[in-house]
């Protein structure tokens, strides 16, 4: 089964990224955890995200457009990337999730992907 | 009044609830659901009625008759006549005889225990079973110890009770010819929990607490079935573990391995109290696995007095512990010990001699990896080790220690 990993940082873990001193430790993390995720040959896609403050929000109501600049929502934990794995099941997805640094300080959502429609 | 209401029934809970569970199954035909549901009725009774009415004299014996008189009523109403037998009810009826009439209960959490780890059940269920059974444990904190979905493993649970009732796994202890055996799956079942309390478990409070319920479990163990030194084995092992538990983390939330805690931070009694049970069981001159798992940690304990770790000890110990078991947590630290007493190629030979397939995502392994890698001077290998074992840690302190590990020059 495919399942979701939906990792959220706070915006202190977002800074971590570009900090001289936190950086390092906070890349060789998850580089290592890509990294065991794809030799484990369950990585089916996945990608980390530019932080929160480079979103724009498209909403359209009654025909009327309106953008904003940010997430839809504000949140204490922000979505910061996601990889799809293909694993036997849900027990193993979890042992995943809990391998993420994110599950660390702050949290990892785990959903199963909805199969695809088969076209026939 | 009302908090001394439910100060009694929390401590008749906690004193109480395997002993009572035990009873009320081992009356009704090993009907563990069943009993299970009528001592909650009785528990939900209580919190109703203990306040208004005053907390009863013998609490165990007014949960009791409470829980047997649902009993009853259920194995009536139930469809399957046949398993309301006679000697079923009879049994009830005297139990509530017996509740009434103040004297102690037989106690049946030894066939509880038995029936929590039975073959016919799975593996990876045996200890949530346990955990929920004689210990009360709810649900979603045994579902976090063992990260699966706490819907899943409520669901599970109520499934493997329905096999007990099914399959008609008998409600008794086993046959001699079958003691050893059944008894090493009753020891599993409790270090499982101890371990999934402490493999990785250097900040995590559910794990903490799952470490100290398996020590009851341990205790429990021995005191109902005092000759058997393999349950004080894995009694001693637990407690040296658990004993050096505060020196496991430095100030600042890092991880501390254990040749280079403050041995100061270990918890003295705990450690003197786990070398008496060691003693204990190495007068029955039955070795096995867990006195021997024991032993190996009482010789890290004893650079409490020497100041030094007896590699070489150690060593031997676990090659012993490889004549028991062939668990992969076995080999990989003999490796280990082996590269401190005798070399780290040599260490190196052993580790990497260990089949692949089944350690491709098991972190310690890893980790030991880029440690005799890095002691036999492959520089480059071992942080591809190191990288592997940060890439497969669940935990932020052991990560971060890995990494150190992995910089260093």
């Amino acid at each position: 089964m495919e399942y979701m990993l939906i990792f959220t940082e706070s915006a202190a873990d977002f800074a971590k990224r570009n900090d001289p001193n936190e950086a390092p430790a906070y890349w060789g993390a998850w580089s290592a955890y890509a990294g065991a995720v794809a030799q484990s040959g369950i990585m089916v896609s996945g990608a980390g995200l530019q932080p929160p403050e480079t979103a724009t929000t498209v909403r359209i109501r009654d025909g009327k457009r309106t953008l904003h600049d940010g997430p839809y929502a504000e949140a204490k934990e922000m979505l910061a990337g996601f990889f799809v794995i293909e694993v036997p099941d849900l027990d193993t997805a979890l042992e995943w999730a809990a391998r993420s640094p994110a599950s660390s300080y702050s949290s990892t959502e785990v959903r199963p992907v909805m199969p695809t429609p088969s076209k026939s | 009044m009302k908090a001394s209401a439910s100060e009694t029934l929390d401590a008749t809970v906690r004193r109480s609830y395997a002993t009572l569970l035990g009873y009320l199954a081992s009356r009704a035909g090993g009907d563990l659901a069943g009993a299970e549901d009528a001592l909650s009725e009785a528990l939900l009774a209580a919190v109703k009625q203990w306040p208004e009415q005053g907390v009863p004299e013998r609490p165990e014996a007014w949960l009791l008759s409470v829980a047997r008189r649902r009993l009853i009523d259920d194995q009536r109403k139930s469809q399957v006549r046949e398993r309301f037998s006679e000697s079923i009810q009879q049994a009830l009826e005297s139990a509530d005889e017996l509740a009434g009439s103040g004297e102690g209960f037989p106690d049946e959490r030894l066939k509880l225990l038995f029936v929590c780890t039975h073959p016919a059940i799975d593996e990876a269920m045996r200890t949530p079973l346990m955990l929920q059974t004689v210990l009360g444990l709810d649900a979603t904190l045994i579902a976090s110890a063992f990260l699966v979905s706490p819907v899943a493993i409520a669901q599970r649970l109520v499934r493997v009770k329905a096999k007990i009732k099914a399959a008609g796994i008998p409600f008794e202890v086993p046959e001699r010819e079958q003691w050893d055996e059944r008894f090493s799956f009753v020891l599993d079942a409790i270090y499982a929990a101890f371990s999934c309390g402490w493999q990785s478990s250097f900040e995590s409070q559910t794990r903490g607490e799952m470490a100290v319920e398996a020590i009851r479990l341990g205790d429990l163990a021995v005191a109902l079935v005092p000759g058997e030194p393999e349950a004080l084995g894995l009694l001693s092992l637990m407690l040296h573990c658990h004993a050096r538990r505060p020196a496991r983390v430095d100030a600042t939330g890092g991880y501390v391995p254990l040749d280079e805690q403050v041995i100061a931070l270990w918890d003295h009694s705990m450690i003197d109290r786990a070398e008496r049970v060691l003693k204990t069981a190495g007068e029955m001159s039955r070795p096995g696995r867990f006195q021997i798992e024991a032993a190996i940690q009482s010789v890290h304990a004893q650079r409490r007095v020497t100041g030094r770790v007896e590699w070489l000890v150690i060593a031997k110990l676990y090659e012993s512990l490889l004549t028991f078991t062939g668990a992969l947590g076995a080999r990989i630290g003999h490796a280990i010990a082996v590269g401190h007493a005798y070399g780290a190629e040599q260490g190196w030979a052993l580790l990497d001699a260990l089949p692949m397939d089944r350690l491709e995502e098991h972190q310690p392994y890893w980790a030991a990896r880029g440690h005799l890698l890095w002691q036999t001077g492959r520089v480059e290998a071992a942080r591809e080790a190191y990288d592997r074992a940060i890439g497969l840690c669940d935990d932020a302190a052991v990560r971060e220690y890995l990494m150190g590990r992995r910089n260093a020059d």
